[in-house]
């Protein structure tokens, strides 16, 4: 196995016998499935070309109908050889369940392309483009021409290069960019101190540091396969002989890992990253079977390597957690066995407050995977399930394909990295929401237990103490506001994605109405939570653009509350009306009736949209049991 | 491992590279011969066949190589080394 192979993905068993399925499936939506299915193989470069000739031959002019996820036209911006790479690109997107289409510019012509409005990569009109420059190219120089100029110079050159590309692509094309980092391809010339050199190697050096304030001031995010090259050595992922015969910098045996860390960053920019860890007991978080070898038995912790390797499994998870990802248990076990560690164990680091949803049974693990997604409000694809059953991980993918199942390397030293290689919880931008979410998933479970104390739901709702604060769009909550756009699928009218620019624009116009809505109650600040956009309609009307709100917060009358402001706001600007409109995306389906529930009566009825209204002159507030306060801006 | 038994790896392997179910090779076949057989896919074959039998050839090797049979013979020694 080379070091770049997808380990974590199940092996293909029969891949003859996977081909000759997909080609005899004649249903569009049944064998986009198959297809999604195949591309979560552990695929290799020459299988990844062949998946990607079946994706082409039915599905490369035009995505299969409704589609979940927003399709993505990605430019490959190169200056060495690329077509090599473009299946990876979309079979890494088709195993997320994207449709993803290529465009990459003719060999060494990107800058006239991207100044010529006739080129074909300015009539391709990317979505999304990723710059993918070679070590040679992003110097700038032969490497042997370079002076005695401190390297820090050199390095300060390459980057203004990059970041005046990065301005040109974005006058052209307003869409995310991706940066690839540099392989460090330059042999040294010193040596352990090459940074006094002022060599090709020690610029690139400085280059790939830069590179990371430089992206992030730039609002791009990095393909950091100079991290990959590190871990794998630079042999897995560069070959001097095909550079030199092909000028193919990235090795092909490493096209489906560049492949898939790209389909990483598509994923995490739509919200379809794993939302969720759900994590088997024995022999995963600990050594041994807690039912048999009870609490002195099983092995955890210091003074063996093996207790060990469990800690870190459990470090890891909790880093995690923190961070945002939420965690969850499904073991078979009986409930009190399975729960006493997480208060008893000395050595435990994760508690019981870190669990977000904790389901010891005897019943199948789909089922109790299907429950947990229930219990915390996110859907059942947003969940990673780690297992060291074979077995289990085999029955839960066929149950319930959509769900993240990484193989596990035998060795538990390994899992943690196994988990970081899978990717799946991939990020390209954090909140200060990621980091209190466990905090919240854990005061959930006390609001449940709370709700559970309280026979009425009138009484539960008056004990949460609710408060209601909203405000118009500021530049302080833009980063959460585009973030909750950009990832929220379920409780999300129209799943309409803005870019920052868009909101900014929102934010300006004294004719829109843009709101930001955060919940506070007894247990903690719940962030914000709901987001409305509403622009001019129709005559005395104002069109309801965007309403979504964080699955948290369900069935607590916040809809309500909301609903009462817009109509505030929509007075103060004169309307005497609201459209409100239902796309179904396959994903929003939860919100179907949301309008109608409010009292809006229905307008129109389209396969992609229904419409209703609500008169603002006869609107009386809706009585809730929430305060509802203007936040001081 | 045979230099028989290399050929029916090979023409697996170039199957798969060049979409061709049905592909026969012989040691005389050259890329000439094969529809597909360009330049870019010689690459994969290169590659590929470096994947599957667990070998690196020099790059001097490769340009010394002309037909099917120089390639399996090459492998051969390579395997049997």
């Amino acid at each position: 196995m080379t070091k770049t192979a997808l380990y974590w993905l199940p092996v293909a068993q029969d891949w003859a016998g996977v081909l000759k399925d997909l080609s005899q499936e004649q249903d569009p939506a049944a064998l986009w499935k198959k297809l999604v299915q195949a591309a979560r193989l552990r695929l290799d470069f020459v299988q990844t070309r062949q998946l990607d000739r079946i994706l082409a031959a039915h599905f490369g002019a035009a995505p299969p109908p409704a589609l979940a996820t927003k399709p993505v036209r990605l430019a490959v911006i190169a200056s060495s050889t690329a077509d090599y790479l473009l299946p990876s690109l979309r079979v890494a997107a088709l195993r997320r369940g994207v449709w993803l289409q290529t465009y990459t510019n003719t060999y060494g012509l990107y800058l006239q392309e991207l100044h010529d409005p006739e080129s074909g990569l300015n009539r391709f009109a990317p979505s999304s483009v990723l710059v993918a420059l070679d070590a040679r190219h992003v110097l700038g120089h032969p490497a042997s021409s370079l002076d005695r100029s401190p390297a820090a110079v050199l390095a300060e050159d390459a980057l203004r290069r990059l970041e005046d590309l990065w301005g040109l692509i974005r006058q052209r094309f307003d869409v995310p960019i991706t940066q690839q980092t540099v392989l460090p391809v330059f042999p040294t010339l010193l040596g352990g101190n090459e940074h006094r050199a002022g060599s090709a190697a020690a610029v690139l050096g400085l280059v790939n540091s830069g590179l990371r304030a430089r992206a992030d001031a730039a609002q791009v995010d990095l393909l950091a396969i100079d991290v990959k090259a590190a871990e794998h050595g630079l042999d897995a992922w560069c070959d001097p002989g095909l550079w030199h015969r092909a000028k193919q910098e990235i090795h092909p045996t490493a096209a489906p890992l560049y492949g898939e860390l790209h389909g990483r960053l598509e994923a995490a920019r739509q919200g379809l990253s794993s939302k969720a860890l759900v994590l088997d007991l024995d022999n995963t978080l600990w050594g041994g079977v807690i039912g048999d070898d009870g609490l002195d038995g099983i092995v955890l912790g210091q003074g063996s390597a093996m207790g060990e390797a469990f800690l870190d499994v459990q470090h890891y998870a909790l880093a995690q957690a923190k961070r945002g990802v939420i965690l969850a248990v499904c073991s078979k076990n009986d409930e009190s066995t399975a729960r006493a560690p997480f208060s008893e164990h000395p050595e435990m680091v994760l508690k019981p407050s870190h669990i977000g949803a904790f389901v010891a049974n005897w019943q199948d693990k789909a089922s109790n995977l299907r429950d947990i997604a229930a219990r915390l409000n996110i859907g059942v694809d947003a969940l990673a399930f780690v297992d060291d059953n074979p077995f289990e991980r085999n029955i839960v993918r066929r149950e319930l394909p959509e769900v993240w199942v990484p193989e596990l390397p035998e060795d538990p030293t390994l899992y943690a990295r196994c988990l970081a290689d899978a990717g799946l919880f991939e990020a390209v931008r954090l909140t200060d929401e990621d980091f209190e979410r466990s905090r919240q998933y854990q005061s959930n479970q006390k609001r449940e237990a709370l709700r559970a104390d309280t026979t009425d739901l009138a009484g539960y709702l008056k004990s949460l103490s609710m408060e209601l604060r909203w405000k118009r769009f500021d530049p302080l909550g833009l980063a959460r506001i585009v973030q909750l756009i950009n990832k929220t699928n379920q409780f999300n009218l129209t799943t309409r994605r803005y870019t920052e620019a868009e909101v900014i624009q929102v934010m300006n116009d004294p004719r829109c109405l843009g709101l930001q809505f955060r919940l506070l109650d007894q247990f903690d600040d719940n962030g914000i939570i709901a987001i409305v956009i509403a622009v001019p309609g129709e005559d005395d009307a104002i069109r309801l653009d965007t309403w979504l709100m964080s699955c948290r917060v369900l069935g607590r009358q916040v809809e309500e509350a909301t609903l009462n402001v817009v109509v505030q706001e929509a007075k103060r600007l004169g309307a005497r009306g609201l459209i409100g409109a239902y796309r179904p995306s396959g994903r929003n389906q939860m919100v179907e009736r949301h309008y109608p529930k409010l009292g809006f009566h229905p307008l129109a009825e389209h396969e992609a949209e229904r419409t209703w209204r609500l008169d603002l002159d006869a609107y009386a507030p809706i009585e809730t049991f929430i305060l509802t306060t203007e936040a001081d801006s | 491992m045979t230099s028989d038994q290399i050929l029916t790896d090979l023409t697996d392997l170039l199957r798969d590279v060049l979409d061709i179910p049905d592909l026969v090779l012989s040691r005389d076949t050259t890329a000439a011969d094969v529809k597909g057989w360009d330049s870019v896919n010689h690459i994969n074959i290169v590659v590929g066949a470096e994947m599957r039998f667990g070998v690196k050839f020099r790059t001097a090797e490769l340009d010394e190589i002309h037909n099917v049979g120089e390639l399996v013979e090459l492998i051969a020694r390579k395997l049997n080394k």
